[in-house]
């Protein structure tokens, strides 16, 4: 299948920084992606409609002052909201990682239960350290979620690289987006089980969750990276593998992207 | 109209903040308090209506998490604290949360805030316990929550909460004029001469005074400009920051008379000739790789057919000691505005950083009057680099700390960027830059202010209690990273013909270095951007204000170029033209307020010349019987300069980016620090870059020069220990020194001297043994510190920092052992060389036996040791450094989280060492590899020749055993007892 028409629109700039690596991991699946500055689309010179990927990137837009993805969605949502509502109904696709992801909660992309987009129902909130944390964490995938990206995963492993990464909800919420397994991926323990402590489970999210989708599936949104492990040799212990020769030939990140090129090759032409 | 917004926690979360602070005060203060609770205000004059205020106090809450108001939540008798402080940013300092939300409240009131529209930010902090009084909630404000050198604090009480509101608090600046220019009577006696420099913070000797009186009288051609014979304050300050010890390296060129401790007297002409720039002429005439040296803003050598590789390291030491967050965070924004403005701008890849301080164990009474304590700095200093470093998506590739009670009187703070360099950007060849008269000057990135006044004479000065605070800046990494995505944007479309950066100096120093290549500029300092009025013409061009960089722009180009910035949010403006003129010509307005020689500016500077003298220091190596292994070896993993660092490094991103192949730290726990590191070059790609320091103070105590010898080797050996090869490494050097010039504040000015030649004698011999030029560096000479009567002098420091390439990244090699059953080998003979070594240090001496190094035995060893890696045969690899062999064989067992029994008989050394001697001497070029049996014949062979053993397996229970019959010594020291002395000493500090 050619994969080179899907078009995946990652937004850049205010200090967003994961774009390289980013495009590195949709280009790597055969789709076409593009860096594009906010500006030139709020401009008016680019539009939404062009593409069938949205990428929320990770980063620091506006430094996360007013809390992390605050002024970045105002932005958004103060100035291309229509836009924006137009491209989640017509079934494109939307990941948010990190930076993104706490835009993405901030707009009320997800959970966006009962279908209200752009109404907040959860938030990132400050790591229970009171600390930026770079490691590498296990990740268990949830089965029954409706979620695109995370479709044949079982545990998986990334990095994490935040501040602001615990995941809340009020009890309400959290009962409905666990009941309709819009928890895509939670922090686990190297066998599979579902981490409560630190540092497995990093920033002490509500239920371990690390990543949610909204009912269809379609928007994603993860505090974990897997742009970051686009290759074997990101793996913490490949090394180690390497010397017992069982080094795989891709990072495991990869599924992610390729999950949403090929889900997007089939149900978006 | 005049708001204030008030962000609060809801009650039913945690607020993360308050329960560090908590900790904080706790832990830094000793004190246990009750209730801490925190909230953000905003303040703001604009013209919005309340109900936009109010739309906007909504928005910038999270609604799960916050509650936004307008106004202030009013105490009662039920609710009030029993304290308030209020932390907020003194007049003029940049405030980049303010900043962002002057732009956020634009988006929400649908126009943008004017210029003449303020949005303040600031932290409220509320406190509750029945042992607080005014003093000591004082003392918790103003040692830990606030840096009054650029924070106001305000302090209310229960009472005074009750009683009326907080009063808004809007530090505009309210300044006016400006614009006045000064003309400098020179001739004067001797003494006003000097007593001018002293005032202005010239930092200027009595020669060079003379020199500058000298130029006046016989400059020609001023009057055509309305300039009288007397300088402006304009030209006295544009010639002291360009002869700054800062800028002109005065003591790396001064003339050195240096006498050996046989009383020969040698005479050098500058030892950064003599000897730095020596040896890496001469190293390259052998190497193709070599592109860019000393003359750019930073070293530039070739990678692969289509990318070079940029590395400058730098130190902020003065700064970071007055404000260590601030000052940290510009040290890590501004070394990376180097390669940034190296060539025609590379791109900013990997962040190094590195601290010398003071133990933050020091007790309080040990700490200086006036400065920080080493914990509080050292916390901020971290704090600074990590949102610096973070927020500009850099990962870092190294990090480390070194404790010794000298640098309590100043922190030495490095910082460094490895930057990536197209060859070909257009027509145009990446690492070339050109200026042609008739180009507009132009400069991006921030406003100036009176941020950074005099930031490069003072830097050259010793710290002092009236220090200046405007010689510290903030960085803010977000205007920076706007501004660097603009410019390789206007780089790959050719728009400009040269970029710099604005680092020390400000314009002065950035434009003086620009016209250079024209022959003359012409400049409005009038025309420059001001963050607020009320600035003279000399403030605006030696201001150090941040994020900006300067730029040559052909006229043709100069509205794309405008155009690109402004629909990247980037301001730039054309403040005037390149000439050939000669001349350095400023102007403000009209009105012509500098006319200075080119020439004279760059070649006038008199040089200095000064006496060494090497009296070899006297020491005894201790003596030590009947000590006990196992004891001394758990006690030395948690040593400061040994044990783990990680709670804070893992507060650095080190993967974004999705290039890190060899972390920081290594190991099936993640918790060992590595050799070095290893980063691809591109995502998915195969080529790597090796990253690796050296830095060892304490040899220093005996002879610099070796000292220097074995920092290059460690370097040289840490990128081996990866994997790399000993062929394409290029070396950095920073040093640091005490004062080295006599006079009556340092009478042994002639002793550190000679240390300093020693040093270099060293760097001279033995990057050009090893082929490894330096290409960039940078020295900081004056780190002392005088207070309360007593100086403290920085013992001398050289961090060597190593770059290599590698053509194979799957080649890379990790220090953790893999699987119970591989022998284990060292490779090199360890000899009886403890003289500085931490084991000495831990039983309080020096010794006298310094590690020496062998550079060409060492060679022949790097190259079987790289040829053992290339053909994949080890399964791990370390070299030894501080704590010896015994901490090598405890970091491999603890990263492996399996045990090891060595065989101490077996190892290579000198005769008649004693098995203690044989584990903790630190001789150099020294290895411990494990391989997995069936390889043993095939590395025989390889290391045939050399100096090397097996000397024992890989096991699995958990134990590091080391045997020694001969001695009738044996020691078995349990994994568990490892790492916790390795990870406790520095856990959660």
């Amino acid at each position: 299948m050619d994969y080179s028409k899907v078009k995946v629109l990652i937004i850049t700039g205010f200090g967003l920084n994961c774009e390289k690596e980013t495009a590195a991991a949709f280009s790597s699946c055969g789709a076409t992606p593009e860096q594009i500055h906010l500006n030139d689309i709020l401009n008016g010179g680019r539009s939404l409609d062009e593409f069938h990927i949205l990428a929320f990137i990770g980063g620091f837009s506006f430094g996360d002052h007013l809390g992390a993805g605050t002024i970045f969605a105002n932005r958004i949502k103060f100035r291309m909201r229509d836009e924006l509502q137009k491209f989640v109904a017509s079934g494109k696709l939307v990941i948010g990682i990190c930076n993104g992801f706490q835009t993405l909660s901030r707009l009320g992309l997800v959970p966006a239960l009962d279908g209200h987009f752009f109404e907040q129902q959860a938030a990132l909130a400050h790591n229970d350290s009171g600390l930026f944390r770079d490691d590498w964490v296990y990740l268990k995938a949830n089965p029954d979620s409706p979620c695109v990206f995370t479709k044949g995963i079982d545990l998986i492993r990334m990095p994490i690289r935040h501040g602001e990464g615990k995941f809340v909800a009020r009890e309400k919420e959290i009962a409905r987006i666990e009941e309709k397994n819009l928890v895509a991926l939670r922090y686990a323990n190297s066998d599979g089980s579902v981490a409560t402590e630190f540092p497995a489970n990093p920033n002490g999210s509500i239920n371990s969750i690390a990543a949610i989708c909204d009912e269809s599936g379609r928007i994603f949104g993860l505090m974990p990276h897997p742009e970051a492990f686009l290759s074997p040799f990101n793996d913490p212990d490949w090394t180690k593998k390497k010397s017992e020769d069982r080094l795989p030939a891709d990072g495991e990140g990869k599924i992610v992207f390729r999950n949403a090129v090929k889900f997007a090759a089939k149900n978006l032409f | 109209m005049e708001y204030r917004i008030e962000i609060s926690p809801l009650p039913e979360w945690k607020d993360a903040r308050a329960e560090k602070i908590k900790n904080q005060i706790r832990n830094f203060l000793k004190l246990d308090i009750a209730d801490v609770k925190t909230r953000d205000v905003y303040t703001m004059s604009a013209g919005i209506s309340q109900a936009q205020a109010e739309t906007a106090a909504r928005e910038i809450a999270n609604p799960v998490l916050q509650k936004g108001i307008v106004g202030e939540t009013r105490f009662n008798e039920s609710n009030a604290c029993d304290w308030l402080v209020r932390v907020g940013f003194r007049q003029g300092v940049t405030d980049n949360v303010g900043r962002s939300a002057h732009e956020a409240i634009g988006d929400i009131v649908g126009r943008k805030l004017r210029d003449d529209e303020y949005v303040f930010s600031s932290v409220e902090y509320m406190l509750s316990d029945a042992w607080l009084d005014r003093k000591k909630v004082e003392h918790i404000a103003k040692d830990l929550l606030a840096n009054e050198l650029i924070e106001n604090v305000s302090i209310f009480s229960k009472a005074d909460l009750l009683k009326n509101p907080i009063p808004l608090e809007l530090p505009i600046v309210r300044e006016s004029g400006g614009g006045n220019v000064k003309e400098i009577d020179l001739e004067v006696s001797d003494g006003e001469l000097l007593d001018i420099s002293k005032k202005g913070i010239l930092a200027l000797t009595l020669e060079e005074m003379k020199a500058i009186q000298d130029y006046f009288r016989r400059a020609e051609g001023r009057e055509n400009f309305k300039l009288g014979k007397k300088p402006t304050d304009v030209e006295l300050e544009v010639l002291a920051q360009t002869w700054s010890e800062h800028c002109k390296h005065k003591i790396f060129s001064a003339e050195i008379d240096y006498e050996d401790e046989k009383g020969n007297i040698e005479n050098i002409k500058s030892c950064f000739d003599t000897y730095i720039k020596k040896s890496t002429r001469e190293i390259s005439k052998k190497i193709d790789w070599l592109v860019s040296v000393f003359h750019d803003n930073a070293g530039v050598i070739s990678f692969n057919d289509k990318l070079d590789l940029v590395y400058k390291v730098e130190t902020h030491n003065s700064p970071s000691a007055l404000d260590p967050y601030g000052g940290a965070m510009t040290g890590i924004v501004g070394v990376n505005r180097d390669p940034m403005g190296t060539g025609l701008g590379a791109n900013l890849l990997i962040n190094v950083w590195g601290y010398c301080l003071g133990s933050p164990f020091t007790d309080e009474k040990d700490v200086p009057e006036g400065l920080f304590h080493p914990r509080r700095l050292r916390d901020n200093i971290h704090r600074g680099v990590i949102d610096g470093g973070n927020q500009s998506g850099i990962p870092y590739g190294a990090g480390w700390e070194y404790f010794d009670e000298r640098y309590l009187g100043k922190p030495l703070v490095y910082c460094g960027t490895v930057g990536l360099l197209p060859r070909k950007i257009g027509k145009n060849k990446g690492f070339e830059k050109s200026i042609k008269p008739g180009d507009l000057i132009v400069m991006s990135g921030g406003r100036i202010g009176k941020d950074g006044i005099h930031g490069a004479t003072f830097s050259s000065e010793e710290l002092h209690k009236d220090s200046p605070n405007q010689a510290v800046q903030i960085g803010d990494p977000i205007t920076q990273k706007k501004m660097g995505d603009f410019i390789y944007e206007a780089r790959d479309k050719s728009l400009y013909r040269f970029v710099t950066d604005n680092g020390a100096g400000g314009l002065s120093s950035s434009i003086g270095e620009m016209c250079t290549y024209s022959g003359g500029c012409r400049m409005d300092l009038k025309k420059a951007p001001l963050k607020y009025a009320g600035l003279d013409p000399w403030e605006i061009l030696v201001s150090e204000a941040q994020e900006r960089m300067s730029f040559a722009v052909p006229p043709e180009n100069i509205e794309e170029f405008k155009k690109l910035a402004e629909s990247r949010d980037v301001e730039v403006t054309v403040l005037g033209e390149f000439t050939d003129t000669g001349k350095f010509h400023m102007l403000y307005g009209e009105k012509t307020v500098a006319l200075l020689d080119i020439e004279f500016m760059h070649d006038g500077l008199p040089q200095l010349k000064l006496k060494a003298k090497w009296v070899p220091p006297k020491h005894k190596d201790p003596a030590f019987k009947g000590r006990n292994i196992k004891d001394d070896v758990v006690s030395l993993l948690g040593r400061l300069n040994i044990c783990s660092n990680e709670f804070k490094s893992r507060q650095y991103d080190h993967e974004v980016k999705g290039l890190s192949v060899i972390k920081p730290f290594a190991g099936i726990c993640r918790d060992v620090t590595s050799d070095a590191t290893v980063t691809m070059a591109e995502p998915l790609g195969k080529e790597g870059i090796i990253l690796s320091y050296g830095i060892l103070p304490r040899y220093s105590d005996i002879d610099t020069y070796h000292m220097m010898a074995s920092i290059i080797d460690l370097c040289i050996r840490r990128i081996i220990a990866v994997g790399g090869k000993p062929e394409h490494i290029a070396g950095l050097d920073n040093f640091c020194w005490p004062d080295p010039v006599k006079s009556e504040k340092t009478p042994d000015g002639e002793y550190k001297l000679a240390q300093l030649v020693r040093a270099n004698k060293a760097l001279y011999d033995y990057t050009k043994a090893f082929g490894v030029p330096c290409i960039s560096g940078k020295d900081s000479m004056k780190n002392d510190s005088t207070r309360g009567g007593r100086k403290i002098s920085i013992p001398p420091t050289v961090l060597f920092s190593a770059i290599s390439r590698m053509d194979d990244v799957s080649k890379a090699v990790t220090l953790d052992v893999k699987r119970p059953g591989d022998s284990v080998y060292v490779i090199g003979q360890t000899r009886k060389e403890l003289g500085g070594s931490e084991y000495f240090a831990m039983m309080g001496a020096v010794g006298c036996h310094v590690p020496v190094v062998d550079a060409s035995l060492a060679m022949v060893t790097y190259k079987a040791v790289s040829e053992i890696t290339q053909n994949n045969l080890a399964s791990s690899l370390h070299t030894p450094a501080i704590g010896g062999l015994a901490g090598a064989f405890a970091k491999k067992a603890m990263a492996g989280r399996l045990g090891l029994e060595i065989d101490i008989d077996k190892i290579p050394c000198e005769s008649g060492m004693s098995p203690e001697e044989i584990l903790f001497s630190e001789s150099n070029s020294r290895f411990v590899m494990t391989i997995k049996p069936e390889n043993e014949k095939s590395v025989e062979k390889i290391l045939k020749g050399l100096s090397f053993a097996k000397i024992g397996f890989v096991i699995s229970k958990q134990e590091l055993i080391l045997n020694s019959v001969v001695a009738c010594s044996q020691a078995s020291i349990s994994m568990t007892e490892m790492i916790k002395s390795y990870k406790s000493t520095l856990d959660g500090i």
